[in-house]
């Protein structure tokens, strides 16, 4: 079988090839298909980068509070948090706060439908974040807490410029995984009408009935993606190394 | 204000122990078939082979930069073309998730294997076994039981994945809970009892593995 990449010069409503390949946009402009994948690939973008930053908000404040000594209230309820959101699949959570959140409490009445996915996808992430975070803080030696301590810093002064520093320097790894994480499931948001990319490949494909050079353009996206924000993360690993730890020393040698 | 008084007996018999049903047997399914491919995959990875490591590791690397969804529905878009038939949601949804499954247990499996010391490898060869011999009777027994934690975890995380064939229709735990939701119009109270169902089935399941993780840290 031959791929027709044609496809996607392609006029939106009336499928004319559209030369240039770009529509003219605006309200009575016209679209094409490749118009239309680039902004499902913004909304992927925007979906996956706030997700992302409630995530680690949430993640670490939760990751903090089960680290901290005497009070185990707190730690409790940071545990409960971490079991809730890990336990329940990724799309009955957005389900829930898509055609439930909103009945049930109506401050959310008004909140758009994008925001409402952003929160689900990211307090579903804030659980991994914070079970990160809470190792990074652990594996710290006792020593850093004491010296902290030592110094007459306060709880929050110590956590603030002693653990957290160093912690979220370690976890940069698993934290790579996670950001590569919520790129992917961002595509869960296909489920309730968020025009994203997965959106755009599964209506798009049946639209022009092209659905192999629809889905290879928007698999390649994808991946262009994990790798872009893999190579993003690496950087912000390299910078931010700990001078003297193991992974400072980058391959080998003194 | 919400009204759970709907969700019966029957219903649960009618509308949900049917997708329950599909959803561990998919569970199932795709860990067995996930284990044997990926532990496959993991083998020609590590084989030090170009031509039997280079494919396999784009395949798994392949696999996963791409969001199962994405996979779902190239399996639901592709396998008909191929065999030139439908073969229906369920079928596509076993295949597709031991395919992509594969990726992910073959990165614990090699784990796994590296995690063994080198002596042991050496032992093996020096009693005289094959490649085979020390792999089956050396290496891997005791790779699968370094891994077994992670291993179940992921089982987990694969259950609460197989909500997602929901999109391409298929007959699963989350595709009950909307359909008796809609049918007997309380779509809400079902998508609340959905996610307490999927709460317990992996919390008890989580609180399982988590005992058996301290069991085994204390044998070895």
């Amino acid at each position: 079988m031959a791929l027709d990449w044609q496809v996607f010069c392609q006029d939106t409503i009336d499928k004319t090839v559209v030369k240039g390949c770009f529509g003219t946009g605006g309200a009575t402009g016209t679209q094409t298909y490749l118009d239309w994948l680039l902004q499902a690939w913004g909304q992927t973008i925007i979906v996956a980068g706030l997700s992302l930053i409630v995530a680690l908000v949430v993640g670490a404040i939760i990751g903090t509070i089960r680290t901290l000594p005497d009070n185990p209230w707190l730690a409790r309820i940071g545990n409960w948090w971490v079991e809730l959101f890990r336990n329940i699949p990724l799309l009955v959570q957005i389900f829930l706060w898509y055609h439930v959140v909103p009945v049930l409490i109506p401050a959310f009445a008004k909140t758009p439908k994008l925001a409402l996915v952003v929160f689900g996808l990211g307090l579903f992430t804030s659980a991994r974040v914070a079970e990160q975070l809470r190792a990074g803080i652990q594996a710290l030696p006792r020593g850093q807490r004491y010296a902290g301590m030592a110094l007459g810093f306060t709880t929050l002064q110590y956590y603030r410029y002693v653990l957290l520093p160093m912690a979220f320097r370690i976890i940069i790894p698993p934290l790579t995984s996670e950001a590569m994480n919520i790129f992917k499931n961002s595509s869960v948001a296909f489920a309730v009408s968020i025009t994203e990319l997965t959106f755009f490949a599964q209506q798009a494909g049946e639209e022009t009935a092209r659905g192999i050079e629809i889905y290879m353009a928007v698999t390649v996206l994808y991946v262009i993606s994990a790798f872009a924000i893999n190579r993003i993360m690496a950087f912000i690993e390299k910078r931010s190394r700990v001078p003297g730890l193991v992974a400072s020393t980058g391959g080998g040698g003194h | 204000m919400l009204d759970f008084s709907f969700f019966t007996g029957e219903v649960f018999r009618g509308y949900i122990l049917q997708g329950l049903y599909f959803s561990l047997a998919l569970t199932a399914v795709s860990t067995l078939g996930g284990t044997v491919f990926g532990t496959v995959l993991a083998l020609m990875r590590l084989s030090g082979k170009g031509f039997l490591a280079w494919p396999a590791t784009v395949y798994v690397n392949g696999m996963r930069s791409i969001p199962l969804l994405m996979v779902l529905l190239w399996f639901f878009l592709l396998v008909p073309f191929i065999i030139g038939r439908p073969i229906g949601a369920e079928l596509t949804a076993v295949i597709t998730f031991i395919a992509f499954e594969a990726a992910y247990f073959s990165e614990i499996v090699r784990a796994g294997i590296q995690s063994i010391a080198r002596g042991q490898i050496f032992a093996g060869q020096a009693l005289g076994m094959s490649y085979g011999q020390n792999m089956r009777l050396v290496i891997l027994p005791q790779a699968f039981r370094n891994m077994t934690p992670v291993f179940l975890t992921q089982t987990i995380i694969l259950f609460q994945d197989t909500s997602l064939v929901y999109i391409i229709t298929a007959h699963d735990l989350l595709h009950g809970f909307t359909v008796a939701g809609n049918n007997l119009s309380h779509p809400r109270e079902s998508f609340i009892l959905a996610a307490v169902f999927y709460f317990v089935i992996c919390f008890s399941l989580s609180w399982a593995v988590k005992k058996l993780q301290a069991k085994i840290a204390i044998i070895r």
